[in-house]
């Protein structure tokens, strides 16, 4: 039985050198936790794939990790521009990375279609001005 | 097969991670789009690309890559180093470009 857990980090937008720490960190409390490797995977998959969006495209945010015997929950809410057109953005392809990002390797328009194919249940709410909410869930038992 | 075993077979240069060669490698992944090797690579592959930053790091280090080899004599920033020494992550580096890599991998059995 996994112990429940629960912490949350703090994301910085355009801050590249630390992006992925949260992610990365995740990973880790789940090893330790004793969380099952496969669905370590698909955690970590999709907790990228949101720390990078909030990196490239918004102010800050603040992911939220939760570890149940039952599930895993990762809840992101960022401060950003907002996504005017989510059925676009969730299209696998479409991207509205920046010429520089694309040169390092972002804006393949995968990044929430990796985040919802990595989750059991997967809610994204968005207003343009102000941010993004994204609630990932992975069932663990 | 190892990551030593691939450095000496394809005459690889070491830029890091000379404490984690040991690993064996279940095959490899190609690619420069962040999220496809997200996607796509699996635990123990080893990734050819020509991406250089230091975000390459932390793909490696979630999808458990077992050494990073950059193709076409690209050399790694200086933040990836430092990083990649900090996770004990495996850099390598090649004058060749990643389509003969990846053929001269498969020759030696490392398949997808």
């Amino acid at each position: 039985m996994v112990e429940p857990f629960s912490q949350s980090f703090l994301i910085e937008g355009r801050n590249f050198l630390n992006a992925g720490k949260a992610s990365t960190e995740i990973k880790s409390i789940l090893k330790q936790l004793g969380v099952n490797a496969a669905f370590i995977r698909r955690v970590a998959i999709a907790a990228y794939e949101a720390e990078m969006n909030v990196v490239m495209y918004a102010r800050k945010a603040k992911m939220t990790f939760q570890v149940t015997p039952q599930v895993i929950k990762i809840l992101v809410n960022d401060e950003g521009p907002g996504i005017p057109d989510i059925e676009r953005a969730m299209r696998e392809g479409y991207s509205t990375a920046t010429p520089e990002m694309r040169e390092m390797g972002f804006g393949a328009g995968m990044g929430l279609p990796n985040i919802k194919r990595n989750s059991d249940d997967f809610t994204i709410e968005s207003e343009v001005g102000k941010g993004t909410q994204l609630g990932i869930t992975i069932n663990i038992s | 097969m190892t990551v030593q075993e691939i450095i000496e077979d394809l005459g690889l240069s070491v830029c890091c991670g000379e404490g984690n060669l040991t690993r064996e490698v279940t095959g490899g992944y190609s690619g420069d789009l962040l999220s496809d090797v997200m996607a796509n690579s699996k635990t123990g592959n080893v990734w050819i690309t020509m991406q250089i930053h230091v975000n390459i790091v932390a793909v490696a280090v979630l999808k458990e890559i077992s050494a990073i080899i950059l193709v076409n004599g690209r050399q790694p920033a200086e933040e990836t180093v430092r990083k990649a020494i900090e996770e004990n992550l495996p850099i390598l580096q090649s004058q060749l470009p990643a389509f003969e890599i990846a053929g001269k991998l498969y020759f030696l059995g490392v398949v997808a």
